[in-house]
């Protein structure tokens, strides 16, 4: 067992694990944080992405231990006082989701697209979003949803 | 899953201390775990060495680039010191894989690895790098042995690669839609001393190829390779191409990054 100390959505996490917990195991099954999904569990769809000290990763690939001491950030941390972050707000308002499965993953890699690239291209942005999968193929609304959002933050 | 053992190690020396026949370094996990995870590999101790602070960073001396193995690709990416002295070299770190890749991968375990297919040991065997571990200095041709297979020994960690800082260089590749791997990928670089062409993901190893970088030793220009034959001979075969596709492709990527360099 492993004891993990992480700061989980600006709430500090101290808890007593198997070594061999997956992030997403960690964040799924004991934080029961499930807004965080997981879909093929080998690092390609990104329905699993979260930030670990600000940067996106696919939680599916990391151990809980080896991000000790890190801050986590889920999709459940992204709205702020009941208000949604403007991404989620730009995927509800243009249909940037179908069945909604790769949504979390989708939204908090175009959430650190934007940190990296205030203003991207279409291109940039279908680049950027390389690592996230929508299986209903929905793309072309993903793109406008962070478009939207890049105009409004 | 199978469990196993996690430490983080504080320094170089604890880390070698605790890796045994059964333990495998953890930097970014971008293999290790999943290899893990499908049951590739099983390991007693997984032993973290991204805390240690002397293996990450970036130097940029006059002739050469030293890179940390821990440095994560990102930072090359990001790198403009890097960018100034060699730009072929942050083009392939911005190529690998997705964000989230290159926010956790790191170069050590990107060439640890030795992937067939993986964009780092062309650039080790372009720029004549030279691997620094904690007990020597390996030169990068004899560092890469054959498919996921190096010249470390046990217990042995990579603490920094040393690339020389070439006149010219250019690295091409067809990346896997999927994966962004290289189908087939060519780094050229014009030293001083000559030329090195070194071919990723057409062969079970990286490679340089001696006809291609004899050619452009003579004349660096694209035309100079009009008249090297390439064979398609030990390339691999599989369904993202033949191996006389990819032969073709060696010619085609080498007179592509020539042109760009």
């Amino acid at each position: 067992m492993k004891k993990v100390n992480v700061e989980i959505n600006g709430k500090k996490v101290i808890k007593d694990i198997p070594d061999h917990t997956l992030l997403s195991v960690f964040l799924r099954d004991i934080l029961n944080l499930t807004g965080t999904h997981v879909g093929c569990d080998t690092s390609q769809c990104g329905a699993c992405v979260v930030f670990a000290d600000g940067k996106s990763i696919k939680s599916c690939t990391a151990f809980a231990a080896d991000v000790n001491g890190s801050k986590i950030t889920t999709i459940e941390g992204l709205a702020k006082n009941g208000k949604m972050h403007p991404m989620q707000e730009a995927f509800k308002k243009l249909h940037g989701l179908q069945c909604g499965f790769c949504t979390p993953g989708m939204v908090m890699s175009a959430v650190d697209l934007l940190q990296n690239n205030k203003n991207p291209s279409d291109t940039e942005i279908r680049e950027w979003l390389e690592g996230n999968i929508c299986r209903c193929t929905g793309y072309q609304n993903i793109v406008a949803a962070v478009k939207e959002a890049a105009s409004k933050m | 899953m199978k469990t196993f053992n996690y430490h983080s190690a504080k320094d170089v020396k604890e880390a070698s201390k605790l890796s045994s026949s059964s333990s495998a370094f953890l930097a970014g996990g971008m293999t290790t775990i999943p290899s893990i995870k499908l049951g590739l590999a099983s390991y007693k101790d997984i032993i973290d060495i991204k805390k240690i602070k002397s293996l990450s960073g970036i130097k940029v001396t006059g002739k050469t680039v030293r890179i940390g193995s821990t440095t994560k690709h990102v930072e090359v990416a990001k790198s403009k010191d890097v960018k100034k002295v060699i730009p072929s070299l942050v083009a392939l770190a911005e190529g690998i894989g997705d964000p989230q890749v290159r926010n956790r991968g790191t170069i050590g375990g990107s060439i640890a690895n030795n992937d067939p297919s993986a964009d780092y040991p062309s650039a080790c065997i372009a720029l004549n790098a030279v691997i620094h571990t904690n007990s020597r200095k390996i030169d990068a041709e004899k560092f890469f042995k054959g498919m996921f297979e190096t010249s470390l020994k046990s217990g042995e960690i990579i603490e920094a690669i040393e690339f020389s800082i070439p006149e010219k260089s250019n690295y091409q590749k067809y990346p896997n839609p999927a994966s962004r791997y290289a189908v087939v990928g060519v780094y050229v670089a014009k030293h001083k001393k000559g030329v090195n062409v070194a071919v990723t993901g057409a062969k079970s190893c990286v490679y340089n190829d001696k006809d291609l970088s004899k050619a452009l030793t003579n004349n660096f220009s694209s035309s100079a390779i009009d008249s090297v034959r390439i064979s398609s001979s030990g390339m691999n075969s599989d369904i993202h191409a033949s191996a006389e596709y990819r032969a073709n492709m060696v010619k085609v990527f080498a007179k592509k990054a020539v042109e760009a360099c």
